[in-house]
């Protein structure tokens, strides 16, 4: 099955009107050496009903989340997904349009990203957000990279408290630009301010801070924002969860300059780890305005003086710029942006904050009962959220397998980054029931 | 504006969401966190029917492929199969953590395994990452690993040379990856001038970046040597996969000598745009490059899959996991769908539609590339420029006749530049009813120029100021 409609008789015709006989001869130019003489070694095409027996039949395989009870977070959060969410987005005006290049038939996107700039806004405290990044590492990514453009410094302070998916991609995108990071450890779940503090230096350009980090606690924010007050000229990214500003201050209250993060958790789908959604927001200050990556989407009058939207300030981005660009970013997230506007929308002022409330308090529920169990401790007990680190006399991995035969994913297992104990996340969708079933799964092993 | 904003449809103590009642115990909020909690939040308090009416209303004032004709230049926007659709959506293929063990997403892995083998067969390269997450962050990728290669072998090399009909990523991705970027002028057929590429190359030049067929639909006949000259000098070359539609079961870039690409599945294989994103970006190598790739990379062994996380030369990540997985589902299944044959015969009506649209329009609109073009050509607003309306007057018209506005301005190297791509999955219907509105257009420009120059008459909202939008910015509520 393809998706043409042109008939034969119809193909005849336009053969005609190009004035060639076959559909072979526009492809002459095409010199011969390269020409393919040979089929494309891939199947035949299938009908709808044998492709989606074959998708079930993969499928099948699976275990998603659905079969099972699971404690994993570690910076992709299963949140609940309200329903109005993919019936909207799924309304194919949306989803089959391009990127809004011409304003006047793409208001409803331009809007929504108005509407969502402005959300991000909100939750962060920051003057401006862009219209999305491809997901929370590359956000990240840029973030420091825009650090350095603005700072014309090359050194970056990289704690080892934030999520190591994300300080990857940094490296990676440092590697281009020859920056050079300076980590530091951590010596139990946060980093010591003091640290920070005897890092920096006249080439340091910016300061990266996760809130709450990878482990889920709070980092000493009021005293890293000091240190930060006073090395103005250091730029002061922080990585936020956004689902967690509805409860959470505000990263624009420590003074960030730029905020950068996964907003997977903003009504999004779990998805195997993509399409997320990279956000970021900055200080309202030109110098940051101009080295700022991605698309801006502005609110602007017509002709007849009525009010619209348009993408502006484009002369930062690839398509003008080129070379001089801030960023080669150009597809971004947007539909995963609208997901996230729709949300905001639905949670609103109240939902946002119920839904911060009850993972913490299920959180802190679970992490109580596992830390009456002999053997294990809960590392972090005085400071994090709905995200924390167990750590036990067994191993991880042991307790990970043996949790995994009564359908239970134990959390994120922290040998992996070459930490010890269990990183488990705790949301509003955990039941009572569920919460009990795994503190009890986990005292009888 | 048409439809309020949704913050103004807010009543205090409306609500649109509902949570089941707190069962367990609060626990006390007097720890560390305390001095961490936020006053007050400013968000919408609206009713569900609110937020479906405000953004239905939005979803009114767009324009989507479903809609009609999409004939942006170098977009390839084809229609999105539903049924791609359908697949995305299956709780076991998306509701799935990035972290679960491979065991659990078996039948994904099978499924991305089978996309990388198609995805190298239909472009004769030999391994592939599908992380990038779009086409401008796979031509990042390539890039990276261009340099990680050359620092492997101790060769300094620091530029990247791009032609002048680039697109406006391929510059972007190479100052990003820390090249410099040496432009070449295209020759009077909109090829790569060969003579200009030899006096670019040298010692220095760690890749070229080529688009073929180029952004003006043309397939660059000295393909062989170009990637000769640049090979002879020690350099790798890149090829940007946007658009492969046009020569799918025709030509394969591992066979033109190209050493690494991206796909966008969003473009050749039919995944939908959302508006700007998502895409995905994967990336092909030949094997000497396939060490380089990011990590991890999807392997089999015996009938089981998992990733191999082991790559002591990968570039790293590039993305914090394993790229825009949802989109991969759609495209595997829009390959299942048309098959190998299918595939030829898309590319064969996208070259089809398009000059059947070049050889109907080429009268009233000037083509400044009389050479043979392939799934894209490009026209020139000149003709219709001195009678008074611009290459932008003529797409904001088309606007009022229901129908997108091809690429406009670009390529570069072409005056009032007028791009137009197709698809294959037009007819000749649609196609004959854009030549029909190309037409009329010109011959308003002609009789009443001032009816094409405050276009358009019918949309939501008319022309924008886009200069009070970037001198003001206006950019959040």
């Amino acid at each position: 099955m393809d998706y043409i409609s042109n008939t034969t008789a119809e193909t005849e015709k336009m053969l005609k009107t190009i004035g060639v006989n076959a559909v072979e001869d526009l492809f002459k130019m095409i010199p011969e050496e390269v020409a393919l003489e040979e089929d494309l070694k891939i199947d035949s095409g299938i009908s709808e009903l044998e492709l989606m027996n074959l998708a079930q039949e993969k499928a099948s395989k699976n275990k998603s989340l659905a079969d099972q009870l699971s404690f994993l977070g570690a910076g992709v959060y299963d949140h609940y997904l309200p329903g109005v969410i993919d019936h909207l987005i799924s309304r194919s005006e949306f989803y089959t349009a391009y990127t809004p290049y011409q304003a006047e038939l793409s208001q409803g996107t331009l809007e929504a990203i108005y509407e969502y700039q402005s959300m991000i806004s909100e939750l962060t405290g920051m003057g401006i957000a862009n219209a999305s990044m491809l997901d929370g590492g590359s956000a990240a990514a840029e973030a420091v990279a825009m650090a350095a453009r603005i700072s014309r410094n090359k050194k970056i302070i990289l704690p080892e408290t934030i999520n190591p998916a994300y300080r990857e991609v940094i490296k990676t995108y440092g590697d281009g630009q020859n920056l050079e990071f300076v980590e530091i450890e951590s010596e139990a779940e946060i980093i010591d301010p003091a640290q920070i503090a005897e890092n920096i230096d006249k080439d340091t350009a910016a300061v990266i801070v996760q809130y709450p980090n990878f482990f889920g606690s709070i980092e000493k924010m009021n005293e890293i924002a000091e240190i930060i007050e006073e090395n103005k000229k250091v730029i002061f990214i922080v990585i936020a969860n956004p689902i967690l500003l509805g409860v959470l201050k505000p990263p624009s209250d420590y003074g960030a300059d730029i905020v950068v993060g996964e907003a997977q958790n903003l009504g999004n789908g779990l998805n195997y780890g993509g399409p997320y959604l990279g956000f970021m927001a900055c200080r309202d200050e030109r110098k940051m305005l101009r080295q700022l990556p991605g698309r801006i989407v502005g609110k602007t009058t017509d002709v007849d003086g009525k009010e619209g939207f348009v993408l502006t300030l484009q002369t930062r981005e690839q398509h003008i710029r080129r070379e001089k660009a801030t960023s080669n970013i150009c597809t971004n997230e947007a539909l995963n942006a609208l997901m996230a506007t729709i949300y905001l929308a639905v949670m609103g002022k109240k939902g946002l904050k119920e839904v911060g409330n009850q993972s913490y308090h299920k959180a802190h529920y679970l992490a109580e009962k596992i830390d009456k169990i002999p053997g294990f401790d809960v590392a972090n007990k005085n400071n994090f959220f709905h995200e924390f680190v167990v750590k036990s006399v067994k191993k991880s991995e042991e307790i990970k397998t043996q949790l995994a035969k009564d359908n239970i994913i134990a959390g994120y297992n922290l040998d992996k980054i070459g930490k010890e104990g269990l990183l488990i996340a705790v949301t509003e969708k955990k039941t009572k029931e569920e919460l009990d079933k795994f503190a009890e799964k986990l005292e009888v092993l | 504006m048409e439809e309020k904003l949704i913050k103004d449809y807010s009543s205090p103590g409306r609500r649109a969401y509902s949570l089941p009642p707190l069962e367990v115990t609060e626990s006390s909020l007097e720890n560390d966190i305390k001095d961490y909690l936020r006053d007050d939040l400013d968000l919408p308090e609206v009713s569900e029917v609110d937020v479906v009416r405000h953004y239905t209303a939005l979803s009114e004032m767009n324009y989507g492929v479903d809609s009609g004709i999409y004939p942006l230049g170098s977009c390839t926007m084809k229609y999105n199969p539903k049924r791609n659709e359908r697949i995305a959506r299956m709780t076991k293929l998306s509701y799935l953590h990035p972290y679960q063990e491979v065991e659990d997403v078996q039948g994904s892995l099978e499924i991305l395994y089978q996309l990388k083998l198609d995805l190298a067969e239909i472009s004769g390269m030999d391994e592939i990452t599908l992380q990038p997450a779009s086409g401008a962050h796979g031509e990042f990728t390539s890039l990276m690993i261009v340099k990680k290669y050359f620092e492997d072998r101790d060769e300094e090399r620091t530029k990247v040379i791009v032609p002048d009909s680039a697109h406006g990523t391929n510059p972007a991705s190479a100052i990003m990856a820390g090249y410099d970027v040496i432009e070449i002028a295209s020759n009077e057929q909109g090829m790569v001038d060969l003579q200009e590429l030899k006096e670019a190359v040298g010692e220095d030049t760690a890749a070229l970046m080529l688009t073929n067929p180029n952004t003006l639909g043309i397939f660059e006949e000295d393909i062989l040597e170009i990637t000769k000259i640049v090979h002879d000098a020690g350099g790798l070359i890149y090829y940007d996969g946007a658009n492969m539609n046009a020569i799918m079961g025709y030509a394969k870039p591992g066979e033109m000598d190209f050493d690494l690409m991206h796909f966008n599945l969003h473009k050749t294989f039919s995944t939908p745009h959302g508006g700007g994103g998502p895409g995905s970006g994967p990336v092909g190598v030949k094997d000497f490059l396939a060490p380089y790739l990011p990590k991890p990379v999807l392997k089999k062994e015996a009938d089981s899959y998992f990733w191999d996380y082991k790559r002591d030369k990968s570039i790293g990540k590039v993305h914090s996991f394993y790229g825009n997985y949802g989109v991969m589902l759609r495209a595997w299944a829009y390959i299942k769908t048309v098959g190998g044959k299918g595939l030829k015969k898309t590319t064969e009506n996208a070259v089809l539609n398009a000059n059947y649209l070049k050889a109907r329009l080429k009268d009233k609109y000037e083509l400044p590339y009389a050479e043979d073009s392939l799934h894209e050509f490009v026209l020139s607003g000149s003709k219709q420029k001195e009678k008074g309306a611009s290459t932008l007057h003529i797409a904001k018209r088309l606007l009022d006749y229901d129908q997108y506005a091809p690429t406009i301005y670009f390529p570069l190297v072409v005056k009032e530049a007028i791009m137009i791509e197709p698809t294959e999955t037009e007819n000749i219907d649609t196609l004959d009813r854009f030549v029909e509105t190309m037409l009329t257009i010109s011959r308003e420009i002609k009789e009443n120029p001032e009816l094409v120059i405050n276009a358009p008459h019918s949309t939501a909202v008319r022309r924008l100021d886009e200069t009070k939008a970037a001198r003001k910015p206006d950019l959040h509520w």
